[in-house]
């Protein structure tokens, strides 16, 4: 089977942006991305793409030009774009396709997502992501030593990269006492440590390995793309009926066949995007991605691992905290970011060195992860 | 309130009223797998022989949180405002070898919540409907004494 390269990035700014459609976002991303590949939109075979909330993605083509390539919608919840991406990577992986592109965009309401749950559980004021992430790292703090001031610096340090990165929602550092006076939204957990709903694009262009040179003296190279769900006992979202059964979570799962898929082991990554729907999150994916052992990362963020001039950067651009999710986009917002690190193009927020291997994972409801592997 | 009054919130999930109030879970006859609610397919070994079982009333709290904003509406139905709203507690209660149910909590004091602690299962009033009945829903309250 061939190779997959990725030869073209674009994004459109994160946030909120007053009188521009999401679709129109995505748009931007796509014309970015494709301006980055120096291909023209008539040149790709195929798309997948996703939006939650603005629309149909398939729709951008009565702007984007009829050129009649296969353009499939995608969708499946935060892990979206993340699944759009791994749509594409198959496609071209299996020989069908030589080149294409990952699209997604979203434009949500402010607040925390409502959530289409019109029965019990939705009248009485349980279906919310919010109480999920709050009782999974309740439960993490409790079983692995993790401390809430650990929690207050992993949204610290959110902040700080974003305000390193121009395309971001979130620009201003926040202060530690800031975020630890927030208000307490889902104990643990605080406003300022939870992503909020948003808007933005971003699109990934792909093509077959042994064409990127054509396009790009600088490829980079998609080694893995794994999307799982849910197995029989894991910790999931919108979970009335927890089974007693323990089992390792989706993250788990997309993580090891990932690394399998690529070669590679959890020592060569040197940058990493996880998903930080909240704090909490953040440090849990850590240990569920293979990055470290659980309750390792209590002293690995205390020391500033983490950090972008650490051993381990991670969600250099200021992760979802900084950046807001909008569904569509958000899971190849961080594989964009990726690019841009192995690519050096990270400025402000470059993590410094010979940056060869990165990773991204995204988790969505009801229980799926998607992880990708990248290398120079 | 009396256990005479009053109508079930769903009545898949317990009957109201009731001589003995529980849960109404599910269990799969092949692999015991129990959930909640109810379900027709077994969610471990994918067979379809599932049966129903009265879940135990009493459990220990698995993990925890404390809503803290008034929840959107729709879907919340729940009879406070923005400015009447108090946080309420949320949790997951492991029933001795059956299933983890999640529930509001009758303590909202991260001070007094404690994963392990005893639970017991409670019904209350939670709204009334369009008819004035009073629609009960379920909640899990702690053990006093223990």
């Amino acid at each position: 089977m061939t190779d997959v390269a990725i030869i073209g990035i674009g994004i459109h700014p994160f946030g909120r942006t007053e009188g521009v459609s999401g679709q129109d976002q995505g748009i931007y991303a796509a014309r970015e991305a494709l301006k980055d590949a120096g291909v023209d939109w008539s040149d790709l075979e195929f798309a997948y793409g996703g939006s939650a909330a603005a629309g149909a993605a398939d729709s951008m083509v009565s702007k984007m030009g009829l050129t009649g390539l296969q353009f499939i919608n995608v969708a499946n919840g935060c892990a979206t774009g993340g699944s759009a991406l791994q749509s594409a990577y198959m496609a071209i992986k299996s020989g069908a396709f030589d080149i294409g592109i990952a699209v997604g965009f979203d434009k949500h309401e402010r607040g925390a997502f409502r959530v289409d749950s019109p029965d019990w559980y939705g009248k009485t004021g349980l279906a919310l992501t919010t109480q999920f992430f709050g009782m999974k790292i309740q439960k993490y703090m409790s079983d692995y030593g993790i401390s809430d001031d650990t929690l207050i610096k992993v949204a610290e340090k959110a902040f700080r990269n974003g305000s390193l990165n121009p395309k971001a929602w979130r620009k201003q550092p926040l202060s530690y006492d800031e975020i630890k006076n927030s208000p307490m939204l889902s104990h643990p957990l605080r406003k300022y440590q939870f992503c909020s709903p948003a808007e933005g694009g971003a699109a990934i262009i792909m093509c077959k390995a042994s064409m990127a040179k054509k396009y790009t003296s600088t490829p980079l190279y998609l080694k893995a793309a794994v999307v799982r769900t849910r197995r029989y006992g894991s910790f999931e979202v919108f979970t009335k009926g927890q089974a007693i059964d323990q089992a390792e979570s989706p993250t788990v799962d997309a993580s090891k066949a990932a690394y399998e898929m690529a070669g590679v082991g959890p020592e060569d990554i040197d940058v990493a995007q996880l998903q930080d729907t909240e704090a909490g999150a953040e440090i849990m994916h850590m240990s569920e991605n293979g990055l470290c052992k659980d309750g390792d990362q209590e002293e690995m963020i205390q020391t500033g691992a983490t950090e972008i001039t650490g051993n381990l950067p991670v969600n250099t651009d200021g992760g979802c905290i900084a950046n807001g999710e909008p569904i569509g986009a958000s899971g190849l917002r961080q594989v964009h970011e990726i690019c841009i690190q192995l690519r050096g193009e990270g400025e402000k927020r470059q993590a410094p060195g010979d940056l060869r291997t990165g990773y991204s994972h995204v988790y969505g409801a009801p229980g799926l992860s998607a992880v990708t592997i990248i290398q120079r | 309130m009396t256990k005479n009054s009053g109508v079930s919130i769903d009545k898949t999930l317990f009957d109201w009223p009731s001589d003995s109030p529980h849960l109404k879970g599910s269990k799969c006859s092949d692999c015991e797998a129990v959930t909640f609610p109810t379900q027709d397919g077994c969610p471990r070994c994918c067979g379809t022989n599932m049966e129903k079982i009265p879940l135990n009333t009493k459990g220990t709290l698995w993990s925890w949180t404390v809503q803290g904003f008034l929840p959107k509406s729709p879907p919340y139905a729940g009879p406070e405002t923005l400015e009447n709203f108090k946080p309420y507690g949320v949790g997951y209660i492991e029933l001795d070898g059956q299933v983890r149910v999640e529930s509001r909590l009758t303590e909202s004091d991260p001070e007094k919540l404690e994963i392990g602690m005893p639970m017991e299962l409670v019904f209350h009033k939670f709204i009334e409907d369009e008819e004035g009945n009073d629609v009960i829903a379920f909640a899990f309250a702690p053990i006093d004494g223990e």
